[in-house]
């Protein structure tokens, strides 16, 4: 599904993923743990094609695919869905308006016709339960005057909704409270399936409670330094990470 | 201008009814007197009014079939009243009226109604003058006049068109509206201008005067549709006695010449005034908005936002004028100006223009020039919207939050295709809008 191949990118002028490489297989879902600024939302933002962050050197395949020349909208019509940590306000603009261009979009790339405004609004209202969301929410600007909290569940909503073949959730579970946490987690493990494949990025264990990784990989430095079964995960909650500045270093 | 306008103003003069003769005779020599506003002139600074100078004759009546009139009227179930070229066109208008407001035109008006339109003509303008209202005094043929009867509340919005449609002579329409609004009593009114022509040059030059009795209520909404070479000069001259409230909304597409002036008079205690607008100069266009709030008389509020997207080539100009009169304590304002570059060579100039002279006061200002938001835009791509589609749903978003402060539901459903249609080049760019 996915290859990353010794990832170098850069922010701002600054060297952030130093030869990062991870292989994600059709159906797995991967955690990726890791200090403050070791990478892991650069890497997401990477994947995504944020302007301002450039790739120096590597590679990434999606789907037989060199991901790196798509442009981003080409990307998320593939089938990549990166849910935000910081999810963008677009007042004036109504989530319902975004969600149906959002999924117009993708469908058109398959070749699918646009669903009628009777069935999206099905969808839309369905999704909304499972996000925990009030269907007012689709009436309101984007986003707008949301808390963190609905924030997160708004882009739940949305990746319910376009049935991404790799969803990337970027911090998604922090600043969470239990309940949300349990919704996000719930809306992850609802779309698992043989063809979805999920990389988890957190700073900590307790999402992993609610979604179970097949594999756990710590990045550090930019690099992966270690990677292994959801008892790694386990491992960095009772130590902490501190052990790892050896093994950067 | 071209030395036509004298012919003009004698045409006008030979249509209106005789007792308007006093004080259009006042206007005629006053307009002689004026000298007319240069780049050099500061409120005139960054307008130039050089598309003025052709010859203009008089506007003529034009037979418009309802089909025309109802594509660039929405329908937003109002009562409806239609001007083409300055002439009242009956056929087009609705005829009967609801209980509690009088419609007079001043070709009609009988000797107590031309009495009562004398007592009030021109009393909301500055004293200062101002030269197009003294144009438009001089130039006065026609005009409407609205009276709300105290304690009435009209649920029917009144929509009033002044429509021009030429026949490749260039010639010049003078719109005039008084609206007085008796005490406690509440009307929301749409005035219209829109060309429905050939594209032949036309000047309308329109004066709104709004005078509010203690505790009336106005919504007040002015369209400047017109583009091209349909110019536009207008200004609207508010008044506001004790715990009124005007809730004004402006949407102006450019022109090759298009100046508004908004002047709201806070003359009563507890008096509001909220004052939003949208304007959207492409192309070549140029959209002038210039505002000013006088706050008179203690504990008065008023809030302020206009947004502008500027395109191509265009130029807008917003100044926001406040000012606090030395009495004026406790009075609080607002001011919010902001404008989004869609392109390199668009060009606005802001102006906050503030001037306090009480001490006990709230007043907050600020004006942002800015391009569409980087992050947002990578945010609606990310979900897979083009960046083509992306685009035009930042820029629609950017001015359909100051539509949605519009309280006519109707009127907000009209315009947001209105509004997308603006950035969407290609008609499939907004079919997720409105």
């Amino acid at each position: 599904m996915l290859t990353i191949d010794n990832l170098h990118a850069r922010v701002e002028g600054k060297d952030i993923l130093k030869g990062l490489s991870l292989s994600v297989g059709a159906g797995e879902v991967h955690a990726i743990m890791g200090p403050n600024g070791s990478g892991k939302s650069t890497l997401g933002h990477i994947l995504a094609g944020r302007p301002g962050y450039e790739v120096t050197a590597g590679s990434v395949a999606y789907a037989g695919e060199d991901l790196l020349a798509m442009d981003t909208e080409e990307r998320a019509r593939a089938g990549v869905f990166l849910a935000f940590q910081y999810p963008v306000e677009i007042p004036g603009v109504s989530n319902m308006e975004f969600l149906k261009a959002s999924v117009d979009a993708v469908r058109e790339h398959r070749g699918e016709e646009p669903l009628d405004a009777v069935t999206f609004m099905k969808k839309a209202r369905e999704a909304c339960k499972v996000a925990s969301l009030d269907q007012a929410f689709l009436k309101r600007g984007v986003n707008e005057g949301f808390s963190g909290g609905e924030k997160k569940r708004n882009e739940l909503l949305q990746m319910l909704l376009l049935e991404p073949r790799l969803g990337i959730l970027d911090e998604t579970d922090s600043g969470l409270d239990i309940d949300a946490l349990q919704v996000v987690a719930e809306g992850v493990n609802s779309l698992r399936g043989a063809e979805r494949s999920f990389i988890l990025v957190t700073h900590y264990q307790r999402l992993l409670n609610y979604i179970q990784p097949d594999k756990v990989h710590v990045l550090a430095g930019g690099r992966i330094v270690r990677s292994g079964d959801a008892s790694l995960a386990l491992h960095l909650e009772d130590k902490g990470y501190a052990w790892l500045e050896d093994e950067v270093a | 201008m071209g030395s036509s306008m004298h012919d003009t103003l004698a045409a006008a003069a030979a249509a209106a009814p005789g007792w308007l003769a006093p004080a259009r005779d006042a206007a005629r020599q006053a307009w002689a007197e004026t000298p007319l506003p240069t780049r050099k002139t500061e409120q005139w600074k960054y307008t130039s009014i050089a598309p003025l100078e052709q010859d203009f004759g008089p506007g003529r009546p034009e037979d418009l079939d309802p089909a025309t009139v109802d594509a660039l009227l929405p329908d937003i179930g109002a009562l409806r009243l239609v001007f083409v070229n300055g002439h009242f066109a009956p056929a087009l208008s609705s005829s009967e009226l609801p209980e509690g407001l009088e419609l007079v035109r001043f070709a009609e008006a009988d000797d107590g109604q031309a009495a009562r339109i004398r007592e009030h003509l021109g009393s909301a303008l500055p004293e200062a003058g101002h030269p197009f209202a003294t144009l438009n005094g001089a130039a006065l043929g026609d005009g409407v006049f609205l009276a709300v009867a105290p304690g009435a509340s009209i649920h029917e919005p009144l929509q009033l068109a002044w429509l021009t449609a030429g026949d490749g002579q260039a010639f010049t329409v003078t719109p005039r509206l008084l609206l007085l609004a008796g005490e406690n009593s509440c009307l929301s009114v749409v005035e219209h201008f829109a060309d429905a022509g050939d594209g032949a040059p036309s000047f309308s030059n329109a004066v709104t005067e709004l005078l509010l009795a203690p505790g009336a209520t106005v919504n007040h909404y002015r369209l400047n549709l017109e583009q091209g070479r349909a110019l536009h000069i207008g200004g609207v001259h508010a008044r506001l006695d004790r715990d009124a409230t005007l809730n004004g909304f402006c949407l102006g597409l450019g022109a090759d010449l298009k100046r508004l002036d908004l002047v709201v008079t806070l003359a009563g205690p507890g008096a509001h005034a909220e004052l939003d607008g949208i304007y959207l100069p492409r192309g070549d266009e140029h959209v002038d908005y210039h505002t000013c709030l006088e706050h008179a008389v203690p504990h008065c509020t008023s809030t302020e936002t206009f947004r502008g997207v500027i395109g191509d080539r265009a130029r807008a100009v917003f100044n926001g004028r406040i000012h606090i009169h030395p009495q004026a304590q406790k009075t609080r304002a607002e001011l919010s100006n902001k404008n989004l570059l869609t392109s390199a060579e668009a060009e606005v100039n802001s102006k906050p223009e503030l001037e306090i002279y009480a001490d006990d006061v709230q007043c907050a200002h600020g004006a942002t020039v800015a391009q569409l938001d980087a992050l947002s835009l990578h945010y609606l791509r990310s979900r897979g919207v083009s960046r083509e589609e992306a685009q035009v749903m930042l820029s629609f978003g950017f001015v359909n939050e100051v539509l949605e402060s519009a309280r006519l539901e109707p009127l907000r459903d009209a315009l947001r295709p209105l509004l997308a249609r603006r950035f969407a080049r290609d008609p499939s760019l907004m079919r997720h809008l409105a």
